[in-house]
């Protein structure tokens, strides 16, 4: 009797947090479709000058047209793979800067006051000598993607390791432990979340350094079709591009954040 | 020929604004298979000798000798346990116990055996794939004792390892402790403000006073006590002799500060 009455109020908390969650999922449905009718009615009814704002009918429209005829896959390919390879570099050379400094005191010492500039300075406004260095195509935008992350990436990282309780490293040196071996078993494993969620940042700053990046100079690209949209007055194709790069964007995050909880289940056993 | 000797050792602290001396002329020597405890306040750098005889943090001033050589880190093999066990969270049991030997580069079915063997001793069998986490307090501070024993070192240095432990459990890891050491016959230094334990523990008791750190008096500890185990150890009445001793040459150097105070406190009113 007694158990009964446990279940059952098991259950009533099971369809109450079925119920809350449900009521959350419309509200977010509703907000979403109530903007694209308003933007659409707007757009009809000359409320907002369709020239400008286009309307979601016509940039499903253009995003359908350029996609069956190709020409818009090209470009969400172009960008897709610049800003995979920007975000992996970014966070693969912070880490790598991180444990440099971790290694070396002194070379952490010395490295400060170039660290802090370096992080203090707008990367995209390296832009143009980037262009100037690298040569006016891919390569460009993808160290645009990685030089916007590398930076915090080693300074996050590298305060991270910082934190790890000096005991662990007490334990392995007083066991004979090398200063890899205490990377390896203490310093790495502890800051393992640390690193994860770095991802998360680094993928939405390549993307900034990507578009950017495109908007100087490339011929191809999503941030291309805005700037080229942009000059012939077709907003239809910039809103588009724009819809496509939220819907990767966001794709992309929640890969990374699969990845991030993948990561954490198995580096834990 | 001494086992562990320490020869006029000091050791400074230093930071900008000023330095600290923690350690100030140092000097005794131990015999192999005896047993020492450091008592005294805290701040007296009782914790100090350890790291520095562990090797892990270099001395100031003054010699130190193990078995008649400098002591070398990566060889000397000394088994140093900390107030809180330190157990790595992301490795299991075994690998927690085994971190010494995979440092060494010397895991083999020999060692693994013995692992086996020595977490039976200690009484935590079927625990080897567990992970630190869902271990007690105490049961995670054997693991680490076993840890510290796996690699067989000449030397341990026990820094409070009870003292974050619960008074029954301490007890009984204090008996544990001492029966495994005298098998063993393993040399041992232990750092303890808690005169009981070191009574009860130990041969010779250094008591230390602090500002800067020094050895102001040694206790043997009679020999009638020094066999009998732990537990009944306290019930002896040449315990309670030593103890009030002990208790008397630790209170004069409390009493001088204190009386300082009070006499500010005067003059304020």
């Amino acid at each position: 009797m007694k158990r009964n009455n446990d279940q059952q109020l098991f259950q009533a908390y099971l369809q109450h947090v079925k119920r809350e969650n449900r009521i959350v999922y419309i509200w977010q449905i509703s907000i979403l479709i109530t903007f694209i009718l308003l933007w659409e009615v707007a757009s009809r009814f000359y409320w907002i000058d369709p020239l400008l704002f286009s309307s979601p009918t016509t940039i499903f429209q253009v995003v359908i047209n350029k996609l069956s005829d190709g020409s818009m896959l090209n470009h969400l390919q172009v960008t897709l793979l610049e800003t995979i390879a920007g975000f992996l570099l970014g966070t693969i050379f912070g880490i790598v800067l991180a444990i440099s400094l971790w290694t070396s005191k002194r070379f952490s010492s010395v490295m400060d006051p170039y660290l802090v500039i370096m992080n203090a300075m707008p990367k995209v406004a390296l832009g143009p000598i980037i262009i100037v260095a690298m040569g006016p195509g891919y390569i460009s935008i993808i160290t645009m993607g990685a030089i916007i992350s590398v930076i915090i990436t080693a300074l996050v990282v590298y305060s991270a390791f910082n934190e790890v309780d000096p005991n662990y490293e007490k334990v392995l040196k007083s066991l004979g432990a090398s200063k890899g071996q205490i990377f390896k078993n203490a310093i790495f494993p502890a800051t393992l979340p640390a690193m994860i969620s770095t991802l998360k940042v680094n993928v939405g700053l390549s993307w900034v350094g990507v578009v950017v990046g495109e908007f100087l100079v490339s011929k191809q690209g999503l941030g291309y079709l805005i700037i080229y949209g942009f000059q012939v007055f077709d907003f239809s194709l910039v809103m588009a591009s724009l819809v496509l790069i939220a819907i990767f964007a966001a794709i992309m995050y929640k890969i990374v954040e699969r990845i991030e909880v993948w990561l954490i289940k198995h580096s834990t056993s | 020929m001494s086992f562990l000797t320490l020869e006029n050792v000091s050791h400074h602290y230093f930071s900008k604004a000023n330095f600290t001396k923690a350690l100030d002329d140092i000097s005794f020597s131990i015999q192999e298979g005896e047993f020492v405890a450091l008592l005294g306040p805290s701040g007296c750098g009782k914790s100090t000798i350890l790291s520095i005889i562990a090797g892990i943090i270099k001395q100031t001033q003054g010699k130190i000798r193990l078995q008649e050589k400098p002591i070398d880190l990566t060889t000397a093999n000394i088994g140093y346990m900390l107030q809180q066990d330190y157990l790595f969270p992301w490795k299991t049991i075994i690998d927690n116990v085994l971190l010494g030997p995979k440092i060494a580069n010397n895991v083999t079915e020999n060692t693994k055996e013995k692992a086996t063997a020595l977490l039976n001793e200690v009484g935590l069998p079927n625990i080897a794939s567990a992970y630190p986490s869902s271990l007690s307090g105490g049961m995670r501070q054997r693991v680490a004792l076993v840890r510290t024993l796996i690699n067989d070192p000449k030397l341990l240095l026990l820094d409070e390892p009870f003292s974050a432990l619960d008074y029954q459990t301490k007890l009984k890891l204090e008996q544990l402790v001492a029966n495994l050491l005298a098998t063993y016959h393993k040399t041992a230094v232990l750092v303890t403000h808690d005169i009981g334990e070191a009574i009860a523990m130990s041969d010779r008791i250094f008591v230390m006073d602090a500002n800067p750190g020094v050895i102001s008096k040694i206790f043997e500890v009679p020999i009638e006590i020094r066999n009998e185990a732990p537990l009944l150890v306290r019930k002896h009445p040449k315990y309670q002799i030593l103890f009030d001793k002990v208790w008397e040459e630790l209170d004069k150097k409390e009493q001088l500060p204190n009386e300082e105070v009070v006499s500010t406190n005067h003059e304020a009113k």
